[in-house]
């Protein structure tokens, strides 16, 4: 850490972790219900445990990128944070406005929680991810605008790097894309299709900016390599993930009410959509191949060289596998969709933040690197992970063919909740993934409360013994 | 010291013209779409009580279990075209029956709506079941 300011960034970092747990824990309830459909109904109905799940989500990967850019941005711009104590205050209106949404959904029904909070003066609620009150989306904006105002200022005053250009860039990207939350026509078509500005905006567009710009980051960081080098890749990969993403939003367009031609559009930019997550893997190795220096922190190392290539086979492979017109035809709003969204969502965001928070939060507990048997628990918490939503993935990929040859494409469909039943074998292993999952994470967390930072002198000694 | 072909500020440009290039073809597409979809869902069709249902079914979450032309979750049946599935009367009498209570098998609220208020949202998935979705569903059973 080399600017105090940068420790505003702890916080955010503990409660991401704090809230991904929350998360994993709704997972697990819904896993459940896929099972055992009586399962804590009525108290806590699927839909309720959906919106935190994903919401939780939603909010804790904000909570990361926000601690990564309070941390980044200073150190770049080789200068103080604007005002560390509005960044402190952002920190707490975020959090209680999280906290508060999701015990309104577990303890308020949500037409009630809708009419409380004035939906009816301008309507908003009910449409994934964004089903916040009206009250916590006109507070997401006032968030999203200090951090805006407080980056912005920290940038202006200091050096001007391509890389915070680009971070910085995207967070007022991620702010602009979270308008249409706002506008919620009553014709249904206009609706899905303006929702998609901010889903598909966010995770095919914007995000990867932030992706490729912590990822840049933490390669400068921990392995030496120019940082020309690093930003001219940074360039090229996010040209690419516009030039195809912008039009292949259209791959959400199919089906929904637009017009035929988003069948050849969304196909022919979607299918070039895996070319950006391909070259970050490539980036990735390169820059680790040609670093100059072994960084003590192994486990950060790990997750910067695993989150693209998860992020390849989750957004590059299964979003590939269902994104073409005549397979989306088949596969649109199957578990192969909860496939690509869950390791897509885990390789690229997750990941990222994970990688991010394992590089600065050594730093920001001063220390470049934790012990090795911290960093042992950190790895074993990598893998679990890893291979935990591997195994998610592929049981609902298993549960999205069923759904395809026998409800889908064929002369016989049977009912859905028939086909269901059918696929109750890869929900059972799903939940025992899940519970794989859940044991990787606390393994992770566990890792933060083993003492004592990395022994250069006994580990040199090691190595060369 | 070699000779830079390919330089940053390139880059730079690439990204910056390629995402202003295909944004500005993208709105234009949005603008044609915008006049093309009244007519693909029959947005005149939508009376009072189309509106009012959608608004229920926005309000009471039906997509956090349910997808509605493939979106939302995939808990639930697909209401795009439950109404052609099913019929009227059959969802009249669904909704307020729930929940089933069936030991082990997937359970939907009991919703506290009126008469009316059914009806409405009985006349949204009417209007739903008839938006020119380039035949999607494959098939009756969604
Ligand atoms: C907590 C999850 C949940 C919510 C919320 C929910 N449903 Fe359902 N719904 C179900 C399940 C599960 C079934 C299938 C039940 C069965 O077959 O036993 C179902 C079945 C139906 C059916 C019959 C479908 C068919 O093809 O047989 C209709 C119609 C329906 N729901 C309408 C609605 C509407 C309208 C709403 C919103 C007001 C809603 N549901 C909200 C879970 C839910
Ligand atoms: C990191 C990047 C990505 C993330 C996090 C992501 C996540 C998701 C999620 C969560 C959904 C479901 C949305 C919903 O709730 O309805 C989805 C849908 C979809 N994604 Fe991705 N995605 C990513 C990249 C991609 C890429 C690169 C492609 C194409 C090659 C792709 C193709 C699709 C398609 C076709 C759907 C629609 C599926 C359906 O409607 O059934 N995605 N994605
Ligand atoms: C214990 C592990 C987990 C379990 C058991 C689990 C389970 C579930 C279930 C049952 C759903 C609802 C699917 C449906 O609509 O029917 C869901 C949705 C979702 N989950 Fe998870 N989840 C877990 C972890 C995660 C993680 C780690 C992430 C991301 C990092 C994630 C992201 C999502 C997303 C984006 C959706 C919405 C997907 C869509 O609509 O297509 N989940 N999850």
């Amino acid at each position: 850490m080399k600017y105090q300011s940068q420790s505003v960034a702890k916080p955010y970092f503990v409660a991401a972790l704090a809230l991904f747990l929350g998360q994993i824990v709704f997972g697990l309830i819904m896993g459940l219900q896929y099972v055992d459909g009586t399962f804590l109904f009525p108290a806590i109905p699927f839909n309720v445990a959906h919106m935190c799940h994903t919401n939780l989500l939603i909010v804790w990967l904000l909570m990361a990128f926000m601690g990564a850019a309070y941390y980044i941005v200073p150190e770049e711009a080789q200068t103080e944070l604007y005002s560390p104590k509005l960044a402190l205050l952002t920190f707490w209106v975020f959090l209680i406005a999280g906290a508060a949404t999701i015990l309104g959904y577990l303890l308020i029904p949500y037409s009630v929680l809708a009419h409380a909070t004035g939906n009816h003066l301008l309507p908003t609620m009910g449409r994934g991810y964004l089903e916040q009150p009206l009250p916590i989306k006109i507070g997401i904006v006032l968030v999203a605008l200090s951090l805006l105002f407080n980056l912005t200022m920290t940038l202006a005053k200091g050096r001007k790097t391509s890389l915070n250009f680009i971070l910085v860039g995207a967070l007022w990207g991620l702010a602009l894309l979270f308008l249409p939350a706002f506008y919620f026509p009553v014709d249904t078509v206009k609706a899905s299709y303006s929702w998609w500005w901010v889903v598909h905006g966010w995770v095919e567009g914007d995000w990867e900016l932030i992706l490729g710009a912590l990822l840049g980051f933490i390669f400068i960081k921990m392995t030496g390599v120019d940082r020309e080098v690093v930003e001219k890749w940074l360039y090229i990969i996010i040209a690419m993930t516009l030039m195809t993403g912008i039009i292949g939003i259209g791959h959400h367009y199919y089906y929904i009410g637009a017009p035929a031609y988003w069948i050849w559009l969304g196909s022919v930019f979607s299918a070039l959509e895996p070319i950006p997550f391909l070259m970050l893997v490539a980036f990735a190795f390169r820059m680790h191949a040609q670093r100059r220096r072994e960084h003590p922190n192994k486990a950060a190392m790990l997750w910067a060289m695993g989150t693209p290539i998860v992020a390849f086979l989750g957004a590059g492979v299964w979003g590939f596998m269902i994104t073409l017109a005549p397979v989306q035809y088949y596969a649109h709003g199957t578990n192969l969709t909860a496939a690509h969204g869950h390791l897509a969502f885990f390789g690229a965001y997750a990941m990222v933040s994970l990688a991010m928070i394992s590089y600065a939060m050594p730093l920001l507990r001063g220390r470049e690197a934790n012990s090795l048997s911290a960093q042992r628990w950190e790895m074993t918490g990598f893998w679990l992970m890893v291979l935990s939503m591997f195994t998610i993935a592929l049981t609902l990929t298993g549960a999205g063919i069923v759904t395809i040859f026998l409800q889908r494409a064929t002369d016989n469909p049977l009912p859905f909740m028939a086909v269901q039943d059918k696929e109750r074998v890869f929900f059972f292993i799903r939940e025992y993934a899940g519970l794989g999952f859940t044991a990787g994470l606390l393994a992770y967390l566990r890792s933060f409360f083993v003492r004592g930072e990395y022994d250069y002198t006994n580990n040199v000694k090691r190595a060369l013994a | 010291m070699q000779q830079q072909v390919f330089t940053k500020s390139m880059a730079r440009n690439i990204f910056l013209g390629g995402a202003g290039f295909f944004l500005i073809i993208y709105l234009v597409l949005t603008y044609d779409t915008w006049q093309q979809i009244p007519a693909r869902d029959h947005a005149a069709a939508m009376t009072p009580a189309v509106i009012e249902g959608k608004y229920l079914v926005d309000t009471n979450d039906c997509m956090g279990c349910h997808t509605i032309n493939g979106e939302g979750a995939y808990y639930a049946p697909e209401l795009d075209n439950v109404y052609k599935r099913r019929g009227p009367a059959f969802i009249k009498a669904w909704i307020p029956a729930m929940p089933t209570g069936v030991p082990g098998r997937r359970q939907m609220p009991h919703f506290k709506f009126t008469q009316v208020q059914i009806g409405d949202i009985v006349a949204y998935l009417q209007w739903l079941s008839n938006v020119d979705t380039n035949h999607w569903p494959p098939n009756i059973q969604g």
